[in-house]
Formats: structure tokens, C-alpha cells, sequence
């Protein structure tokens, strides 16, 4: 028996580490979980963290409202298998009273921001867990595994601690809190090789299916609530799936065969776009749109 | 061999870092098409002829629009033969302590210089920095060859020098190579360079691919610090009394006998417990859970130590500092120092002195530590803790030094002297240092 870890167990035990470290010094914690891909995977690592006992977090959902039927049918049934809470902080409740208003394009991803930081205000949040990776994009390489925000919920990348060995500072003062990003060492490739290895169920839409959508902006959009095909865009039945599961309205579907775990990290390893500016409309805004979102307090 | 190399950059700003690591990436087509595309746009929209790899990289507005680093950027890449997780750390002066940060968790530094400009005061205070931090290897990547015409008197002359100052500082000779490499022109980045005939050794990536990597330290004696004490409370497992961690150092089997510290009570371990299962053997890495013989009293912050080889528990003791505060230290100054997992209350006794990186020398007795200076200190601690010295486990003998007001970390902070202070400077260096000598001296293994 060898005890040298490959990297997949050097990536868990990093992140295990993580939640423990989390669960010690912080108190009151949450998980953000939406159903997709990587908060499923930081939900499976959560468990693996505290076996034999219950995690011991609640989690959070920022539901934009413009859902994947089959992703909230899929984080309900998660959420009752392991007997977990989940809190839902609904975009449509604060259009409705006021406090945030629709965007002309209709697309509801940076309006999350908001909702995010009334929850974590209400609830007393001092550490909330997100699945991001640094390799997704530029502003994100240069995010720590513990993130202070301030009361206002910011980020200020020319003031982060610096993160020494693993040992992680997660000192705050009163309505300060603290981002955790579990996943930080992880690439789009270790994620799947990961969920593969550990048998992780995902949702279906994560897999090659038959839906109808229509091409904008380069990317296939699916038609929902949010809205169809408008005029000249043609409403076409495709072989497709999704790369990143996010607000309907602007998270693209990619065309592709790959209907099992194996044929998805075979495509993945081939790819040559990265999965957010294959499928995601609102990192294309500006040169900086990640950067300036997560100022503002966004994941 | 190892698949994963942790590694970090450190070089004086200008000297091209950002384009380095974006070469690499680029070389080793490791970015993707979007992205790619994305820097193509920013290029020409900036007015430049040819693609500025630097923006791969430059991931801040305010560093691409001052063109130069300020925050670690973690890039990961892969080879068929090993994948890499490389800290770009910044070269202004200001923000040395990202090159701290980078180089704390690091198994090899590619440390970069001008070609036109040689070895600097930089590039000695980040070869200092990296061999404090027990960098087990570093490469000097002689950048910007190209322009000095591929010439090989002045890579030799830069070669021979930094060498030097490796060697002062306890590198052995087989663990610095130096390369002559234009990152912006690729020579000898990934693929061979035919400008430079006379030089026979490897480009930088096959170096990276093939550089023996030092193993968690599975011979050192067992360290756990204990995370979490796991007590499921369910009708399944009423009694389960489980001690988290991540083991620091060392190996840990059924049946071995330990110590729990500070409390110097003794127990046996009669399992180690995971999601999947027991193991019969744990190692260095690992995160796991430890199941004992005795119902003992043990919390977070105990460090759990094999029986018979165990830390130092103490109250006081004499450490290296890394200052990274806009305020300085002076003695006196109450602070938190957080060791493995516990945080306590601190004072800063004494600052003996203040360690000068250009000349590997010390000034005793300082009246103060700045921003970015290196001094060792005593401490004294409200309670006893366990503690291994740096150079004999990286990760038990490390802390941070917090500042108790506001949460910010203050400095980095090693048990003992890991640098042979060198009174006489660089040409006594086969003399010993203050309590070190170059054999026994901060080269430890890496950590996570």
C-alpha cells in the first residue's frame, strides 16, 4: 500500500481540511448551494469532512428564479436525503417589494448579489462556503481560500491577508464575514475526474439531451420563464448540455454527444474554450465583469 | 515520481514574470481558445503588434492598467508528465510579502532576473525570503536574453554570482540550475532555443517536469494537530468520539502509542476512520479522523504527538519573523500567534536583531521591525504550546502573528533561526552561523 496521495486525494484532504478548520472557528457557517456541479461537489466533500456526524451547516440558495426544473428537483431530493436545511433567498421576492429592479436585458445573475447580502445580514452568516476555482477566470486566481468581506459585503483585492503554509486567518470583526472556497485548488478537469471517481450524482441536464434552443450572442439559450427566441433567432431542436449551471437567461447549453461521465471528461480534456466563456453571457460583459462582481460582493 | 509540483516566481518587477508564467501557459497550450481570443482583443485594443502574454495573467484592472502584478495569481497546468500549481507572486517591493505567501507552500521558486541588469537587491532578498521559508529548490531564470544578444559571458557572469548567494544561504549546488530564457521570444522556455548554442542544459518546463520532488515528510515523528472533535450523538454511533485533523508530519497506525499536548496525557490509537472506511496506515497529508483508547480530554488546538519523540512544550520561546504590516513591531507588542490550531495571546519580549539580506549579515537589537524586514524575536506566550522547530517540520513549526484588534495578519512567523546568520558575510559560510550550520541548516520538506 502506498500512502503517497494522487492529486484527486491531495485536493480532498486540502479541502477537508478546509471545512474542519471552518467548523472550529466560525459560528454560524453556510454552505451556497444551488444544485450545480460544484456545490454538489463541496456538499459531497462537507459530508466526507464530518462522517459519521451531519454536517454541520445549513445551506443557502440564491434562486434567481430563472431555474433548470430539473437542477431544483434535483436540490430538493439532495437536500432531503441527507437530512440538511436549506434556506432560499428568492431574486422575485425583492423585485417584488422594491428592493432590486429587473435588468433591461432580463438577465438575473448580477441581481444576486443583493439577496446574498440581506441573507447573510439576517441570518448572522460568518462564513459562507462557494464552490469557486481559481482557474475559472482571471480575478478569481487572485482570490484566497478565506476572503474577508467587509460589512458592506466587498471585496478588496489590494487588501487581502496574505494566506501562509494552511494556516488560514479567519478573524473578523462584528458584521464582517468570511468567503470560503473549498474548491480554490481544483480545475474544471479535477472536478470531473473527482465526481467520476466518487460516483457523485449530478443533475441530468449536465448530460447530452434533446432540448430546444435558440443561437444569441454565439451561445445556445434555452427557452423558460425568462423568456424564447425573439425575432430572427430560430427556436431549434439540439443535441446538447450544460457546462455550468447558472440563471437561465444568460447560461448557455453547449452542442455535444457526451451522455455519461466518462464521454464528459473526454470532452473536457479535448476543449478549447473554458466552461465559463463557453456558456456564460455575463462574464463577457467587460474586460473586468468577474472583478467588478465580486468588489460589489457577488460569489 | 510525484505528479503535482507546487511552485512558486519571485523576481524584481520589469523583469518579466507575468510573461513568463503566460509563455508557459501559452507553450504548453493551456489556454483555451476564449481566453486566448480575449488577450488577442486586449492586445491590439492596447495598440501592440504582437499578443502581450502578461494579460494571461494580470488578472486586476488597476495591474493591467499599471501593467505590472500586485496580488498572487495560482495558475494551474499540466503536462503529460506531472501537473503544476504556480503562485505568480508580485516584484514591487511593497509586496514582498506575496512572495512569502507564494513561497510558504512551495517545492521549487523560479526566481527571474534581467539579463541586462544581473543579480539585484531584489533578487537577493527573494533568494533570502525563499531559503527562510525552506524552498527546497530554486531556478534562476536569466530572462530577457535576446536582449543581450544571446551572450553567453554575461549569462555565465550572472550564473556564477547568484550561485554564490545561493550557496550562503545552505542551497547545495544540484539544487539551483540557472537558465538563460527570453520570455517574451520562448527561447528556452518549453522548446530549446537555437540562440543559444553553448548552453546544454534544459528548457525551463522540462526542468519543472523532471526535478525530483522532496516527499511529504513521512519519516518525521506523528503531528496532528486536532481541528474537531466529531460526536455524531446518533442511536448508530451513541459512544463515537472522533479527533479530526489533517497529520502534519509522520505516520499513524492502530495501535500506536501517543501524547496529547499540552496536557501530556497518553493514549492509543485503536482506529483511524474515514468516509470510506479504515485505513490500516496514515501518512502526511492525509486528512483523517483518530479514534483513542481512553476517554481523555481533547479538544481543538491539542496537538496529538507519537510517544517518545514529541515537541517542545513551552511558553517562551525564539522565532523568525517575516513582517508583512504597513505598522511596524516593536518590543513589547501584544499579539496572537496562531500555531497549528490554537490562537493565544502573545508579547514580543525582545527583538534581537534584524536579518540583512544583502549582505547576509544581522543588525543586533533593532528598535524596530518595518514592513517586509526579517528579525528574529522572543516570545512569550499565556500558555505553554508544542512546538518543533521550522527547519525540522514546516508544518509544526510555523505560525502566523495576528494582530488582535483588527484580525489582520501581522507576520509569518518560524520557530528558531531556520538561516545560518552569517557574522562575517558571504565568505564564511563553511564557518556555521549563529546556531546553525549549512548542513543541518532550513532546506525541510515541503509542505501541502
Amino acid at each position: 500500500m502506498t500512502l503517497a496521495l494522487d492529486t484527486l486525494g491531495r485536493l480532498e484532504s486540502e479541502a477537508i481540511h478546509i471545512f474542519r478548520e471552518v467548523a472550529g472557528e466560525f459560528d454560524r457557517p453556510v454552505i451556497l448551494f444551488s444544485g450545480g456541479k460544484d456545490s454538489t461537489l463541496l456538499l459531497h466533500l462537507a459530508i466526507k469532512a464530518f462522517y459519521p456526524a451531519p454536517v454541520p451547516f445549513p445551506l443557502l440558495h440564491v434562486d434567481t428564479g430563472h431555474n433548470f426544473d430539473e437542477v431544483i428537483e434535483f436540490r430538493d431530493r439532495v437536500v432531503a436525503q441527507h437530512g440538511l436545511r436549506l434556506e432560499v433567498a428568492k431574486v422575485q421576492d425583492w423585485i417584488d417589494d422594491g428592493r432590486l429592479e429587473e435588468r433591461p436585458d432580463g438577465t438575473r445573475n448580477p441581481l444576486q448579489t443583493v439577496p446574498l447580502l440581506d441573507s447573510i445580514t439576517q441570518h448572522k452568516y460568518d462564513a459562507v462556503f462557494g464552490g469557486g476555482r481559481r482557474d475559472e477566470e482571471r480575478a478569481r486566481a487572485k482570490e484566497r481560500i478565506f476572503s474577508l468581506r467587509t460589512a458592506f459585503g466587498q471585496w478588496d483585492p489590494k487588501r487581502q491577508r496574505p494566506e501562509l503554509w494552511n494556516l488560514y486567518n479567519g478573524r473578523h470583526r462584528a458584521g464582517e464575514h468570511v468567503r470560503v472556497f473549498p474548491l480554490s485548488n481544483w480545475t474544471e478537469l479535477d472536478v470531473w475526474n473527482y465526481i467520476e471517481r466518487e460516483g457523485i450524482e449530478l443533475p441530468d441536464i449536465y448530460y447530452s439531451h434533446q432540448r430546444d434552443v435558440f443561437l444569441r450572442d454565439g451561445m445556445w439559450l434555452a427557452e423558460g420563464p425568462w423568456g424564447t427566441a425573439r425575432d430572427g433567432e430560430t427556436l431549434l431542436r439540439k443535441t446538447v448540455r450544460y457546462r455550468t449551471v447558472g440563471d437561465g437567461s444568460c447560461t448557455g447549453a453547449v452542442e455535444s454527444d457526451a451522455a455519461d461521465i466518462h464521454a464528459v471528461i473526454a470532452e473536457v480534456s479535448a476543449s478549447r474554450l473554458t466552461e465559463r466563456g463557453a456558456t456564460r453571457a455575463d462574464d463577457r460583459l467587460s474586460e473586468a465583469a468577474m472583478e467588478d462582481r465580486k468588489r460589489e460582493g457577488y460569489f | 515520481m510525484s505528479d503535482l509540483l507546487r511552485l512558486a516566481t519571485a523576481g524584481s518587477v520589469d523583469d518579466g514574470k507575468s510573461t513568463l508564467v503566460g509563455r508557459l501557459l501559452y507553450d504548453t497550450k493551456s489556454v483555451l481558445a476564449d481566453t486566448l481570443d480575449a488577450v488577442h482583443r486586449a492586445s491590439a485594443d492596447r495598440g501592440l503588434a504582437t499578443p502581450d502574454l502578461s494579460l494571461l495573467v494580470d488578472g486586476l484592472r488597476s495591474e493591467r492598467e499599471q501593467g505590472i502584478t500586485i496580488d498572487v495569481a495560482y495558475r494551474y497546468f499540466a503536462t503529460p508528465k506531472r501537473s503544476f500549481v504556480l503562485a505568480d507572486t508580485p516584484g514591487h517591493v511593497q509586496y514582498t510579502r506575496n512572495t512569502v505567501t507564494g513561497a510558504s507552500t512551495a517545492q521549487l521558486a523560479v526566481l527571474l532576473v534581467d539579463a541586462r541588469k544581473g543579480v539585484i537587491e531584489q533578487t537577493r532578498r527573494h533568494a533570502a525570503v525563499l531559503a527562510l521559508l525552506g524552498v527546497p529548490r530554486l531556478v534562476l531564470a536569466v530572462n530577457k536574453i535576446d536582449l543581450v544578444d544571446y551572450d553567453e559571458v554575461t549569462f555565465s557572469r550572472i550564473a556564477k554570482e547568484f550561485t554564490a548567494h545561493a550557496t550562503a544561504l545552505g542551497y547545495t549546488e544540484d539544487a539551483v540550475v540557472e537558465i538563460p530564457v527570453s520570455a517574451l521570444a520562448g527561447d528556452n522556455v518549453v522548446d530549446k532555443s537555437a540562440n543559444t548554442p553553448w548552453y546544454s542544459g534544459p528548457t525551463l518546463l522540462e526542468h519543472l517536469e523532471n526535478v525530483p520532488v522532496e516527499p511529504d515528510p513521512h519519516d518525521a515523528p506523528f503531528r496532528f494537530p486536532v481541528q474537531y472533535v466529531i460526536r455524531p450523538r446518533t442511536a448508530e454511533h451513541l459512544d463515537y468520539r472522533g479527533y479530526a485533523g489533517l497529520i502534519a508530519a509522520g505516520t499513524v497506525k492502530p495501535g500506536d502509542e501517543i501524547v496529547v499536548l499540552p496536557s501530556g496525557r497518553r493514549s492509543t490509537v485503536t482506529k483511524i476512520d474515514t468516509a470510506d472506511g479504515e485505513l490500516t496506515e496514515a501518512a502526511a497529508g492525509q486528512s483523517v479522523t483518530l479514534l483513542l483508547a481512553d476517554d481523555i480530554d481533547i479538544s481543538r488546538g491539542d496537538l496529538i504527538s507519537v510517544a517518545g519523540n514529541e515537541p517542545t512544550v513551552t511558553d517562551e520561546l525564539d522565532a523568525t519573523l517575516c513582517w508583512l504590516a504597513e505598522k511596524p513591531l516593536r518590543p513589547g507588542a501584544r499579539v496572537l500567534v496562531k500555531h497549528g490550531t490554537r490562537t493565544v495571546q502573545a508579547m514580543v519580549t525582545d527583538l534581537r536583531d534584524r536579518f540583512d539580506e544583502q549582505n547576509l549579515s544581522s543588525v543586533d537589537s533593532p528598535s524596530s521591525l518595518e514592513l517586509n524586514e526579517i528579525g528574529r524575536v522572543a516570545l512569550r506566550l499565556a500558555e505553554p504550546v508544542p512546538l518543533d522547530d521550522y527547519s525540522f517540520s514546516r508544518r509544526t513549526g510555523s505560525f502566523l502573528v495576528i494582530d488582535a484588534s483588527d484580525g489582520s495578519t501581522l507576520a509569518a512567523g518560524l520557530v528558531g533561526a531556520p538561516l545560518p546568520l552569517l557574522e562575517d558575510g558571504v565568505e564564511s559560510c563553511t564557518g556555521g552561523g549563529v546556531n546553525a550550520t549549512p548542513d543541518t541548516h532550513a532546506l525541510v520538506s515541503p509542505g501541502p
